[in-house]
């Protein structure tokens, strides 16, 4: 486990949140094994970069740096990394699981014919069976359950990582590492999947970034609170979002669904309303810095999650939770 | 150009009933008895995209399933939805593999039922999730691969496929040449319910059976299969803590609003 990898994935040619998560937690598993952590950056440009992972602690960056990696490209970035991963020879490789990160994993890991354990949220060192390994831990069955995975033999060890839910560090300019430019070594045979354009429909950001969330179930939807919903948000400064039934239904765009198959949030302030908390659901948004629940089901598991907890009937709470904010402007 | 098109599909317990999954403490073994099977969701539009793919272009459509012998009831409801013909990888040899091992089943299972031009997949499983099996089945069938699929249109002369491609904050235009794996979001259509007829038809429909021979002879090694030629193990599982006290704020809607908005300016969160 000397030596650990992080892919560090950049979009718009800037490092991606989760990149950063990941460095942190790559360098406390460094500090415990005595090990140190490296990255990589493909892309057009990638030296701003490189100079970010070195002050979140990479002791060496390496820069693949070509126009035509601009935009994601599959096969080209599945080569370069398996060549990469051949040569440093790591004995762990982390990278992030955005839905690319979740493209090019896999193929990288059966290209290597080694193991790979996807969408972790946490990673820690145990000894198993006598021998210090990493375990991997994954919300199982829809967040039912945790299952901690290994990968006995084979190296490296390949995780990504589930976005927003490990802590970033803080950057440190005192820091020092060498930035290695690495040729890309690609031809036309590399783009048997070529990607031509990025199109952008909606700010995702936004949710990320939110300071406090308000996020709507199915019996709130139900209860008629499409427009309640907007109007407390907009109360509060927050940015909506909703449960897994809330975005079948129609109510909340796939982009802003939380949970296992959604997104993951740790906002300042979380607040849950008409949702009963079902595990996958209650897993987007479980490490908040804060957690209101609203329902009508005083027993609902959603109150085992929250520090805060009203039930009562939703269409009479809002409108004075509404009220009582504006009151107070 | 008609198109040779496979789409692999999966038999899992039933998501809804995920809650009902428990876990014994002593043994940290998964109870998930008494769950009925059903086809992964995801699956089932793959399986639509193959039928409009075949509707507008000619061809085939081929189901395939690795898993125990009820897993035929999966392959018998796409072919009830009009697919084609169905093959069931089935052998002990097969069990206990993680996706790296089950990759390489599917391709050998691929090869051996034939020369296809496309395979479709769900881009993931409700039970395992990982949705790490297609780009690793592409890699095994040394094909390129389109992963978050949610528009496919086949060129004219069937050489490429231009996919819209979901990414976060949008999409990507991915052209891709075919042959090629490609594993497709729930939002790509809306699937068909087989209607009487289909189920009737399903029944004359070939189901062939594909177990660890055939899958040596398409060129993949015992060691390579089912738990052997897995390199991730389970190593626990454990029931998530992530309990917090709760303070429940009582009283009428106004007071306990008031109440609440009192607590979060108190803990500085307003």
């Amino acid at each position: 486990m000397k030596e650990i990898l992080v892919w560090a994935e950049l979009r718009d040619g800037r490092l991606t949140g989760v990149a950063l998560e990941i460095m942190k937690k790559a360098l406390d598993l460094a500090t415990l094994s005595g090990g140190r952590v490296s990255a990589v950056a493909i892309g057009r440009e990638c030296r701003e970069s490189a100079a970010e992972l070195v002050a979140h602690g990479a002791e060496r960056v390496f820069v693949v740096e070509d126009a035509r990696l601009d935009l994601y490209q599959a096969d080209a970035f599945t080569k370069i990394l398996c060549r990469l991963i051949g040569e440093i020879r790591p004995g762990i490789v982390l990278m992030g699981g955005t839905s690319v990160g979740a493209d090019l994993a896999p193929a990288v890991a059966a290209r290597l014919g080694t193991g790979l354990t996807a969408h972790c949220t946490d990673l820690r060192i145990e000894a198993i069976e006598g021998l210090d390994q990493l375990v991997m831990v994954v919300p199982g069955w829809r967040g039912n359950m945790m299952v901690k995975i290994v990968c006995p033999e084979k190296r490296p060890v390949m995780a990504t990582i589930r976005p927003g839910v490990m802590e970033r560090g803080r950057p440190e300019p005192s820091r020092e590492g060498e930035i290695v430019a690495v040729s890309p070594d690609i031809d036309e045979k590399d783009f048997r999947a070529r990607t031509l354009e990025r199109v952008r429909e909606s700010e995702e950001s936004a949710l990320e970034q939110a300071k406090i969330i308000v996020s709507g179930g199915f019996g709130f939807y139900e209860a008629g609170g499409v427009a309640l919903l907007d109007q407390l948000a907009r109360a509060l400064g927050a940015v909506t979002a909703g449960s897994r039934p809330a975005c079948d239904a129609g109510w909340v765009p796939e982009s802003r669904m939380i949970g296992q198959s959604g997104r993951t949030v740790s906002p300042d302030l979380f607040i849950s309303i008409g949702a009963s908390g079902a595990p996958h659901y209650t897993t987007g948004f479980a490490k908040s810095k804060l957690i209101v629940a609203i329902d009508k089901n005083p027993k609902a598991p959603v109150f085992d999650i929250a520090d805060f907890g009203v039930a009562g009937d939703l269409k009479e709470i809002i409108p004075a939770l509404v009220e009582e904010l504006e009151a107070k402007e | 150009m008609p198109l040779n098109i496979l789409v692999c599909i999966k038999q899992v317990p039933d998501p809804e009933q995920f809650d009902r999954i428990t876990l014994d403490p002593a043994t940290g073994s998964i109870n998930r008895a008494g769950i009925p099977p059903v086809t992964n969701p995801v699956d089932r539009h793959a399986v639509e995209e193959a039928l409009r793919i075949r509707e507008a272009s000619g061809g085939t459509v081929a189901v395939l399933t690795m898993g125990p012998p009820q897993a035929r009831k999966c392959l018998e409801d796409a072919l009830a939805m009009g697919a084609d013909r169905g093959v069931l990888l089935c052998d002990m040899a097969f069990a206990g593999a993680d996706t790296l091992a089950t990759a390489a089943v599917l391709a050998a299972g691929i090869r051996s039922a034939g020369d296809f031009d496309l395979v479709l997949c769900g881009n993931e499983s409700v039970d395992g999730a990982t949705g790490q099996v297609p780009a690793q089945l592409a890699e095994a069938l040394g094909w390129p691969r389109v992963t978050y699929a949610r528009k496919i249109e086949i060129a004219k002369e069937a050489a490429t496929a231009l996919v819209e491609r979901e990414i976060e904050e949008g999409f990507l235009r991915v052209e891709v040449r075919l042959p090629a794996v490609i594993a497709v979001v729930k939002r790509i259509n809306r699937y068909r319910l087989p209607t009487i007829f289909g189920i009737l038809e399903a029944g004359k429909k070939e189901i062939i059976e594909v177990g660890c021979a055939a899958c040596e002879c398409a060129g993949l090694v015992a060691e390579a299969m089912g738990l052997a030629g897995s390199p991730t193990r389970v190593a626990g599982v454990f029931q998530s803590h992530r309990k917090r006290h709760v303070e429940m704020i009582g009283g009428e809607p106004k007071e306990a609003a008031r109440g609440l908005i009192r607590k979060l300016k108190e803990m500085d969160a307003l």
